[in-house]
C-alpha cells in the first residue's frame, strides 16, 4: 500500500465528513430559494451539529443498550461507505474491503440498526417509522442491485473503484442501458435519502414522515451523529451517482495535482446536483405512502430494462 | 381490356360509383350486374388458366395459378348470389325500419369494395400487398358488421376490429420476418416479397427465422380464419351483422384468410424440416374443431350457431391442409368449396327465416315448413348438407379427410369423430323444431329471393354425387402445387 | 466488445431504447392526454431512428418512411386523437383491468421473452440496426398487453397504433424497411383504420353514453 494512496484515502474521508453537512445545507438553501422562502445560512447544519454535541443526552426509560449503540454503528457504516465510494480519486486502499454489493450491504446494515433503535423505545411513531423505512428499503435495494449489475456488466467487475475507473477513462460510447440505470438510480437515491416524493425531510407530520419518525427519541450527541450520518448518506449517494454516471474529472492515480484538479470539479458537480435535487423536491408532491411501492417498482423496472437492453444491444459475441 | 384487369376493375369502379350516386331504385340492380360481371370475368379467366396454365399480370405483381383461380371463381360466384339475395333482403330490412337510406348505400358500396379487396388478396403475388388487402377487408367489413348501429352490433364490430387488428398485426410481423429471411437469399431487390420468387428459393430460407415467421403468420391470419383460441370475434360478427354480410364473411373471408396461410405454408414447408408447419396447423385445426363443436350446443341464436359451425369447418379444413399430401389437400380444397356454398346457402335461408320470425332466437322460430315451405326445406337441406349427410358434397370431402387421418394420423381420428358427432347432435336438434314446429307468423312485404339457396344446394348435391373431370383435374393441379 | 459498435448503431440503439421506455410509460400512464402525447413522442423517436438508418445506409425510401412516420404517427394521428378526446369529453382517467404495477411486471416478463426470441434471429441479420429487433418485438408485445388490460376505447386504439409502431421498427431493424408500395399500403390502412375508429367512438358513445367497453359484455355464449 503506497503512502500516497493512504493519504488520499484519509483525505477523502475527512473531506466527506466536512462536505456532507455543507451539501445538506446547500440543498436546504436551494429549496428555500425555490420555494420563495428566506434561506437558512449555508453553515446551518454545522451550527446544529455543534449545538447538539454540547447538549446532554436524554434517554427514554425503556431504552436498551442497542438504542445508545445504534447511532455509532450508523455513523460508522456511513463513514465506511464514504471511504469506498470514489470521490476524488479511484486509487483507494480501502476499496478492496468492499465491492458494490457489500456497499449495498453496508447501507442495509445502517438501515437495520436505525430501524431497530426506532422500535426499541416502543413508541408508536418509532415503530411506524421503522416499519416504513424497512418497506422502502426492501423495495429500493433490488432496484439498486439491478443498477449495480448493469454497471458491473459493462465494466466486468463489481469493485466500485474499477467500475468508476473503466467508465471514466473509456471512449465516448452511448450506453442506453446506462441511461436507464441512471434514472433508476436517481429514483432509488430519492427514496433512500428520505427525500420528496417518498419522504419529506423537513416535515414532522406524523402521518407522512418516515426518517424523522425514527429519530424522534434521539437527543444530544446521539441525534448529532444520526443527523451527520444522514448527511453522509446523501453525500455518499451523490458521489456514487456522479462517479457512475458522470465520472469525468476523477483522478486515477494518487497524485497531488490530480487530487487538486478533482476537488473543484467534485464541488461543482455536487453543487449542481444539490441544486437539481432541490428542484426535484420542490416540483414534485409527496406521494401517498401506498404509492411509494409503485415509485420504487418503476425504479426497479427501469433498472431491469437497463440490464436487458445491455444484454440485447450492447453485447456482440 | 384484359380479363383479369376487368375482373378487378368492375368491383372497384362499381363500389366507388355506388358511393357517389347514393341509394337509387336501380342501385340493387347495379350491385347485381357488377357482381355478375365480376363472376363472368372470373369464369372466363378460369377457363383461360385451366387451358393455358399460370400467368402473371401487371409485371410480376399479380399471379394467377390453379390454386387461386379456383378460389377467385368461388368468391365471385358467392358474391353474385349474395348480391341477388341481398336485394329483397335489404329492402325488407328497410321496411322494418332497421336500416336507413344512407346505410343501404354504405352497404352496397362497402360490399363491392370488400369483393375488390378479396380478389386482390387472392391474386396478388406480393405477400406485403396480401397483408394490406387483408387489413383493408377487415376495415370494409367492420362498417358492415355495425350496419344496424345497435348496441350489440357495435360491440360485435368493436370486438371484430380489435381482435382482428391484433391478429393482423401479428401477421405483419410474420411477413416482416419472412421478408427478412427472403432478403438474405434474394438480395435487396424489390422481389423479396414476391411469392413466385420465394417459392423458387424456399429451400434456402433460414429455418430459424421461418419457424418464428410461420408461427406469427399462422396466429395472425388464423385469427381471421377463426382458429381457436382467437375465434371469439367470429360468432359476434356473424350474429350481429346483416345476413348477407354473415354469408360473405363465412363463405369468403375465412377462405381467403386460410388461403393466405396456405401460401405461407408452402414456403415454410420448403424451409423447415419435419413437417413443422403441418403439425402446427393440425394442432390448431383440431383445437378449433373441438372448441367449436362443444360450443354449438350452448347457442340460442341461430346465426351464432351457424357461425360456430363455420369455425368448426375451418378447423376441419385447417387440419386437412395440415396433414398435407395429395389426398388431404384435394379433400381440403373440396371441403372449402362445399363449405362456402353450403354455409352461404344456409345463411340465405336463415336470413329469410329470421326476417319472417322477427327474431334470431332459435326457440322463437318455429314451423318454417308451414309458413314458407321453400325456406323451410332450404334450411333443412342446407343443415343436412353442412352436417355431412350423404349424398351432399360435404360428405365426400369429410369422408376423404377422415380416411386420410385414419391412415396417417390415427390418433386424431377419435377427436374428429367425437367432435363431428357432437356437432351433428347439436345442430340437428336445434334446426329440426325450427323447421317442423308450430307457428303464427306474418308474410314479408317483399318476396324473398330463394333461388340462390337452391342453386348453391344443387351445386353441393351435384358435387357430392359427381365431380366433373375438369374440376377434378383442376383440384389435383392445385393440390399438387401445395405439395 | 462494446467499443466496436459504430456511432450510428449507438444512436439507433438509443432511440430504440427510448421507444421501449415510452412503451412502458404508456403502459403505466393513467391519464388520457399524456397517453396520447407519449404515443406522439414514440412516433417521433421512431422517425429519428429511421432517419439515422436512412442516413447511415443511404436508402432513399427510408427517408420517405421517416417522413411518413413523422407526419402520420407523430403529428396527424395524435392530433386526431386529441380532437376526439376534446369532442367526446373523455378526459377522465384511464382505467386498467389489472393494477399498474402488476401490468408492469408482466411487461418485464414479455420483454425478456421477446428479447430471447429475437436474439438468435437478429444475429443472422447484417443490418446496422439488427439489435433492435428484440426491442421491436417487445414494443409489439407491450402494446398488445396495453390493449388487453385497458377498459376504455381510446387507450385500446392507442395500443393498436403503438403496435404498428413496433412493427415498423421491426421492419427497419431487420431489413431496412419493407418495399415502398407495401409501406404505403400499411400507412393507408392505419390511417383509414384510425378514421373508422373515430367514427366508431361517436357511435359507441351514442349507444352506451360512455366509452367504457366494459359496457360491452352483452354478447356471450348461452
Amino acid at each position: 500500500m503506497n503512502i500516497f494512496g493512504l493519504v488520499g484515502q484519509i483525505f477523502a474521508i475527512a473531506l466527506a465528513l466536512f462536505l456532507a453537512p455543507l451539501l445538506t445545507g446547500w440543498v436546504n438553501q436551494c429549496r428555500a430559494w425555490f420555494q420563495n422562502r428566506s434561506a437558512p445560512p449555508l453553515m446551518q447544519p454545522y451550527y446544529t451539529l455543534h449545538k447538539l454535541f454540547l447538549k446532554d443526552v436524554v434517554l427514554a426509560h425503556g431504552a436498551s443498550p442497542l438504542f445508545r449503540f445504534a447511532p455509532f454503528v450508523v455513523f460508522g457504516c456511513m463513514i465506511l461507505a464514504c471511504a469506498i465510494v470514489p470521490t476524488l480519486s479511484t486509487d483507494l486502499p480501502f476499496a478492496p474491503a468492499a465491492d458494490m454489493l457489500a456497499l449495498v450491504g453496508v447501507f442495509g446494515l445502517a438501515r437495520i440498526f436505525i430501524s431497530l433503535a426506532a422500535m426499541d423505545i416502543g413508541t408508536s411513531f418509532g415503530s411506524l417509522g421503522g416499519r416504513r423505512e424497512m418497506l422502502v428499503g426492501f423495495l429500493a435495494e433490488p432496484a439498486l442491485l439491478m443498477v449495480i449489475f448493469t454497471t458491473a456488466l459493462i465494466c466486468q467487475s463489481t469493485s466500485v473503484a474499477t467500475i468508476v475507473e473503466t467508465l471514466a477513462h473509456r471512449d465516448f460510447i452511448i450506453y442506453p442501458s446506462l441511461a436507464f440505470a441512471g434514472i433508476a438510480f436517481s429514483f432509488v437515491s430519492l427514496a433512500e435519502n428520505a427525500r420528496v416524493p417518498v419522504d419529506n425531510p423537513a416535515t414532522h407530520l406524523e402521518l407522512t414522515m418516515i426518517h424523522e419518525a425514527m429519530i424522534l427519541e434521539y437527543s444530544g450527541r446521539h441525534l448529532a451523529l444520526v443527523e451527520w450520518a444522514a448527511s453522509l448518506k446523501l453525500y455518499a449517494y451523490s458521489c456514487l451517482g456522479l462517479a457512475l454516471f458522470m465520472p469525468w474529472g476523477i483522478a486515477s492515480g494518487a497524485s497531488i495535482l490530480g487530487l487538486a484538479a478533482a476537488l473543484p470539479i467534485l464541488m461543482a458537480k455536487l453543487a449542481v446536483g444539490g441544486f437539481l435535487l432541490a428542484g426535484i423536491e420542490s416540483v414534485n408532491a409527496k406521494l401517498r405512502i401506498f404509492r411509494a411501492p409503485e415509485f420504487l417498482g418503476t425504479a426497479f423496472l427501469l433498472a431491469v430494462l437497463g440490464l436487458l437492453v445491455r444484454l440485447l444491444l450492447e453485447t456482440r459475441v | 381490356m384484359d380479363l383479369f384487369t376487368l375482373m378487378l376493375a368492375i368491383p372497384l369502379i362499381s363500389g366507388l360509383l355506388l358511393t357517389v350516386v347514393g341509394e337509387r331504385a336501380w342501385a340493387p340492380n347495379l350491385n347485381i350486374i357488377a357482381s355478375l360481371g365480376t363472376f363472368l370475368a372470373s369464369a372466363l379467366l378460369t377457363y383461360e388458366i385451366v387451358a393455358t396454365g399460370p400467368r402473371m399480370a401487371f409485371g410480376e405483381q399479380f399471379f394467377i395459378d390453379s390454386l387461386n383461380v379456383f378460389l377467385v371463381t368461388l368468391t365471385a360466384f358467392v358474391g353474385l348470389t349474395t348480391s341477388i339475395f341481398s336485394g329483397p333482403y335489404m329492402r325488407n330490412e328497410y321496411e322494418h325500419g332497421r336500416l336507413s337510406v344512407p346505410r343501404l348505400r354504405l352497404y352496397k358500396s362497402m360490399f363491392q369494395l370488400f369483393m375488390f379487396t378479396m380478389l386482390v388478396a387472392l391474386t396478388t403475388n406480393n405477400l406485403g400487398i396480401l397483408w394490406v388487402t387483408m387489413e383493408a377487408a377487415t376495415l370494409t367489413t367492420v362498417l358492415l358488421v355495425s350496419l344496424y348501429r345497435t348496441a350489440a352490433s357495435l360491440e360485435a364490430a368493436w370486438k371484430y376490429f380489435i381482435l382482428c387488428g391484433v391478429g393482423i398485426a401479428q401477421a405483419l410481423f410474420g411477413t416482416i420476418l419472412l421478408y427478412f429471411a427472403a432478403e438474405r437469399v434474394l438480395g435487396e431487390s424489390g422481389n423479396s416479397l414476391l411469392w413466385t420468387h420465394l417459392v423458387q428459393v424456399k429451400g434456402q430460407l433460414e429455418p430459424t427465422i421461418m419457424v418464428l415467421s410461420f408461427i406469427f403468420l399462422l396466429v395472425g391470419y388464423g385469427t381471421k380464419v377463426g382458429l381457436a383460441p382467437l375465434h371469439n370475434w367470429l360468432p359476434d360478427a356473424h350474429a350481429e351483422g346483416p345476413t348477407p354480410v354473415s354469408a360473405v364473411l363465412s363463405g369468403l373471408l375465412l377462405n381467403v384468410a386460410l388461403y393466405a396461410i396456405l401460401r405461407c405454408k408452402v414456403l415454410a414447408d420448403g424451409a423447415i424440416p419435419d413437417n413443422f408447419a403441418g403439425n402446427l396447423m393440425m394442432g390448431f385445426g383440431l383445437l378449433t374443431l373441438a372448441t367449436a363443436a362443444f360450443a354449438l350446443s350452448r347457442q340460442k341464436d341461430i346465426k351464432r350457431m351457424f357461425a360456430y359451425s363455420s369455425i368448426e369447418h375451418m378447423g376441419i379444413i385447417t387440419f386437412a391442409f395440415g396433414m398435407g399430401g395429395p389426398v388431404a389437400n384435394f379433400a381440403g380444397l373440396l371441403h372449402m368449396t362445399m363449405h362456402s356454398l353450403t354455409k352461404s346457402a344456409i345463411f340465405f335461408a336463415v336470413g329469410h327465416a329470421t326476417q319472417k320470425a322477427g327474431t334470431q332466437l332459435i326457440e322463437d322460430i318455429r314451423g318454417l315448413i308451414r309458413i314458407n315451405p321453400v325456406i323451410g326445406w332450404g334450411l333443412m337441406l342446407g343443415t343436412l348438407a353442412i352436417l355431412g349427410m350423404p349424398p351432399f358434397g360435404v360428405f365426400a370431402s369429410e369422408f376423404m379427410i377422415l380416411t386420410n387421418a385414419m391412415k396417417y394420423y390415427a390418433w386424431a381420428t377419435p377427436i374428429l369423430l367425437v367432435s363431428l358427432g357432437v356437432a351433428f347432435a347439436a345442430i340437428f336438434g336445434k334446426v329440426q323444431p325450427m323447421v317442423f314446429g308450430e307457428t303464427h307468423a306474418r308474410p314479408l312485404p317483399h318476396a324473398p329471393a330463394i333461388t340462390p339457396v337452391f342453386v348453391h344446394l344443387a351445386l353441393v348435391l351435384m358435387l357430392g354425387l359427381y365431380i366433373p373431370p375438369y374440376l377434378t383435374n383442376w383440384f389435383h393441379q392445385a393440390a399438387k402445387m401445395m405439395g | 466488445m462494446t467499443a466496436s459498435i459504430p456511432l450510428s448503431a449507438q444512436l439507433i440503439n438509443l432511440f430504440a431504447s427510448v421507444i421501449l421506455l415510452l412503451a412502458f410509460a404508456m403502459l403505466a400512464q393513467r391519464r388520457m392526454l399524456p397517453l396520447i402525447n407519449l404515443f406522439a413522442y414514440q412516433g417521433l423517436a421512431l422517425c429519428m431512428s429511421t432517419l439515422v438508418v436512412a442516413v447511415t445506409t443511404g436508402q432513399h425510401h427510408l427517408y420517405w418512411s421517416a417522413g411518413l412516420t413523422l407526419l402520420l404517427k407523430a403529428l396527424l394521428l395524435p392530433w386526431i386523437l386529441h380532437r376526439l378526446v376534446r369532442k367526446l369529453h373523455v378526459r377522465f382517467d384511464v382505467e386498467s383491468l389489472i393494477n399498474i404495477p402488476t401490468t408492469m411486471l408482466v411487461g418485464i416478463v414479455l420483454v425478456m421473452v421477446s428479447f430471447n426470441v429475437a436474439l438468435p434471429i437478429s444475429q443472422l441479420s447484417s443490418t446496422v440496426s439488427r439489435g433492435t429487433l428484440g426491442i421491436a418485438l417487445a414494443t409489439v408485445m407491450l402494446a398488445f398487453l396495453m390493449m388487453i388490460t385497458r377498459t376504455k376505447a381510446i387507450p385500446q386504439v392507442v395500443g393498436f397504433l403503438a403496435m404498428e409502431n413496433g412493427l415498423f421498427l421491426a421492419a427497419t431493424s431487420a431489413t431496412y424497411g419493407m418495399p415502398m408500395v407495401v409501406e404505403l399500403g400499411i400507412a393507408l390502412d392505419v390511417l383509414v383504420g384510425a378514421i373508422i375508429l373515430g367514427v366508431f367512438f361517436f357511435q359507441i358513445r351514442d349507444q352506451f353514453d360512455s366509452l367504457d367497453i366494459r359496457h360491452m359484455e352483452k354478447l356471450k355464449d348461452g
